[in-house]
């Protein structure tokens, strides 16, 4: 049951719903009667993306189209590349379906600025990625979701880590009517490591999914995971988290961390955070914390004079603040740094 | 500067101050002593506006305004500053930040222009400087992993740069060792002038031979029970406070 067998069968009886397990918070079937109309052919958006003219490329998916070089993210060993992928929905009301491969040579480094951008309302999207990293490569992925507000869109990306090999992580999302973007792991241990973290700001009636699972299937890896999140009016965030230690995965270092701010009673946060351990020795640690602003804080901001937006704003600003300051690529740290004032870029 | 008459407040609910009545007159340091549960701390955050504290009687105004009335920023914008007993912890706001930014909203509230970063680096430095704190701490999240010392030292840092017209000290001296005691009296003594008040609430006459007040007050089962010059804090310690509990 996948939204991408759906647009390919034109099937709604094939969507996610509450009946799976990994889907009860983020119900397709029961959301979408009928699939859209399959979307257009439509030009490269005229304007720059959220992430401008940083790195070397750019591959814009258009309503589910590849325009421009899908090879740049097959890189041979040793290369090193800066790339933009934009994942772009032009036409409203209609649906579309894309999938690429990324594959890392050994010792490459991809940094991905991935976004995905709404420029139409009530589209139906969804994305597959295939990723695949050789030994010591490194991928540091940056996405930032910036859906319309009443589309349905759905990323799911598959990613197998070769020995020594990074994945670092970082989603940024305000939702949409109804979004999901998932993160499935293959952790081959092996000196082989993981970051994988996201921040949400969700308003209005918008809706947030972040899952990931990560797989730990042999001895010596490591996952650190953090994420942060704001959901305020009538807005719903999802935080899945599994992280598996499988049986032999000894000396597993994993850590989760889930913290979510809710600003308004009609709000809501669903997590589920998930240590599955089969093996000995292992050090293993979630935190899941959810709850309103710290009205202590709050008071002693007041008290130097901040009026209470001002003390709201710089409190909720920091504390997703602390995700941000995690991407290691600093050029793009700093551009997305007034995403935590306000889920915008400047 | 600051009038205090007949104040009758409770926390929850349970009546804490019961009738209180004070004069603080611009350029005089007033001590409010008493034991512990007295309202020591509950007089300071009736007076900055703290939600839970609800005043049921009574007056307490500044420079003649209404201080009840207002917002906590309005009155910290018309000068109300409070050190408190426990700072809190900004986790992810470096205190430069913090103070900026206090500073830019107290201005913005009396119709002043924003401080310059420049203006506001080269005063930061001076102040820190006669505090004896390390510029880097400026940098790090306010007040995140500070010792107790710090933290007080920090309050009276943020105190000298915001520049109040009216200053509550609660329980500053609590958490200090003698050399930081002294550091953080030098910062206070710093800001006094005809034009500045002080409220200075502790539990021990200790930190009175270095702010020396010009009036002290007991404080006992929420309202005022003596008052008298310096001589009193010392009568205090020797005595103890046995003897108003038992009035009250």
């Amino acid at each position: 049951m996948t939204l991408a067998a759906a647009l390919r069968d034109r099937d709604v009886a094939q969507l996610p719903s509450r009946r799976d397990e990994d889907w009860r918070w983020t119900d397709l079937r029961a959301l979408i009667r009928e699939l859209p109309a399959p979307s257009p052919t439509a030009a490269a958006p005229a304007k720059p993306g959220p992430f401008g003219d940083l790195g070397e490329a750019e591959i814009a998916v258009v309503n589910g189209r590849v325009l421009g070089d899908a090879g740049l993210l097959r890189l041979a060993p040793g290369e090193t590349r800066t790339l933009r992928l934009r994942f772009v929905s032009a036409t409203a009301e209609t649906a579309h379906g894309a999938s690429l491969s990324i594959s890392l040579g050994a010792g490459a480094r991809l940094t991905l600025l991935e976004s995905y951008e709404g420029l139409a309302a009530g589209y139906l999207a969804d994305a597959n990625l295939a990723v695949d990293l050789a030994e010591d490569a490194v991928l540091e992925r940056i996405i930032l979701a910036q859906d319309d507000e009443d589309a349905v869109s759905v990323s799911t990306a598959t990613v197998d880590l070769a020995p020594r090999a990074r994945l670092a992580q970082t989603t940024l999302t305000t939702g949409a009517k109804r979004q999901r973007l998932e993160t499935r792991v293959t952790h081959p241990g092996q000196d082989a490591a993981v970051r994988m973290d996201g921040a949400y700001r969700v308003r209005g009636r918008g809706h947030a999914d972040l899952t990931s699972a990560v797989n730990h299937a042999g001895a010596d890896g490591t996952t650190d995971q953090l994420i942060k999140g704001v959901v305020d009016d009538q807005a719903r965030a999802v935080f899945q988290g599994r992280i598996t230690v499988s049986p032999g995965a000894d000396r597993t270092d994993a850590r989760m961390g889930h913290h979510a701010l809710v600003l308004s009673d009609r709000a809501e946060v669903d997590a589920k955070p998930e240590l599955l351990i089969f093996a000995d020795d292992v050090a293993c640690a979630h935190g899941n914390t959810v709850g309103a602003l710290d009205e202590d804080a709050l008071f002693y901001a007041r008290q130097r004079g901040m009026p209470e937006d001002v003390a709201r704003a710089m409190l909720t600003e920091a504390f997703i603040g602390e995700v941000i300051d995690r991407i290691e690529t600093e050029a793009v740290r700093e551009r997305l740094r007034s995403w935590a004032q306000d889920g915008r870029i400047a | 500067m600051l009038s205090i008459n007949n104040l009758h407040a409770r926390v929850a609910e349970a009546e804490i101050l019961k009738g209180l009545t004070l004069d603080l007159p611009a350029g005089e340091v007033h001590a409010i002593m008493g034991p512990n549960g007295a309202g020591k701390s509950t007089l300071s955050y009736v007076l900055t506006g703290r939600q839970g504290y609800e005043v049921t009687e009574g007056t307490a105004t500044l420079d003649g305004e209404d201080l009840l009335a207002l917002e906590p920023d309005e009155r910290a914008a018309r000068g109300l500053f409070l050190s408190f007993q426990y700072p809190l912890e900004i986790p992810g706001v470096p205190a430069m930040t913090f103070i900026r930014t206090a500073m830019n909203a107290q201005r913005k509230a009396r119709g002043e222009a924003e401080v310059s970063a420049p203006e506001f680096l080269k005063r930061a430095r001076e102040v820190a400087g006669q505090l004896k704190i390390d510029f880097d701490m400026l940098k790090r999240p306010l007040n995140v992993g500070f010792s107790g010392g710090e933290k007080k030292r920090m309050e009276i840092f943020q105190m000298a740069m915001l520049s109040p017209r009216l200053l509550i000290l609660d329980e500053t001296d609590s958490g200090l060792d003698i050399d930081a005691l002294k550091i953080v009296a030098d910062g206070v003594n710093a800001l006094r002038s005809p034009d500045r008040a002080m409220l200075v609430i502790t539990h021990y006459q200790r930190l009175l031979d270095y702010i020396r007040p010009d009036k002290v007050h007991v404080l006992a089962a929420g309202r005022i029970a003596a008052s008298g010059g310096p001589e009193l804090a010392h009568e205090l310690e020797r005595e103890g406070y046995d003897k108003y509990a038992r009035a009250a």
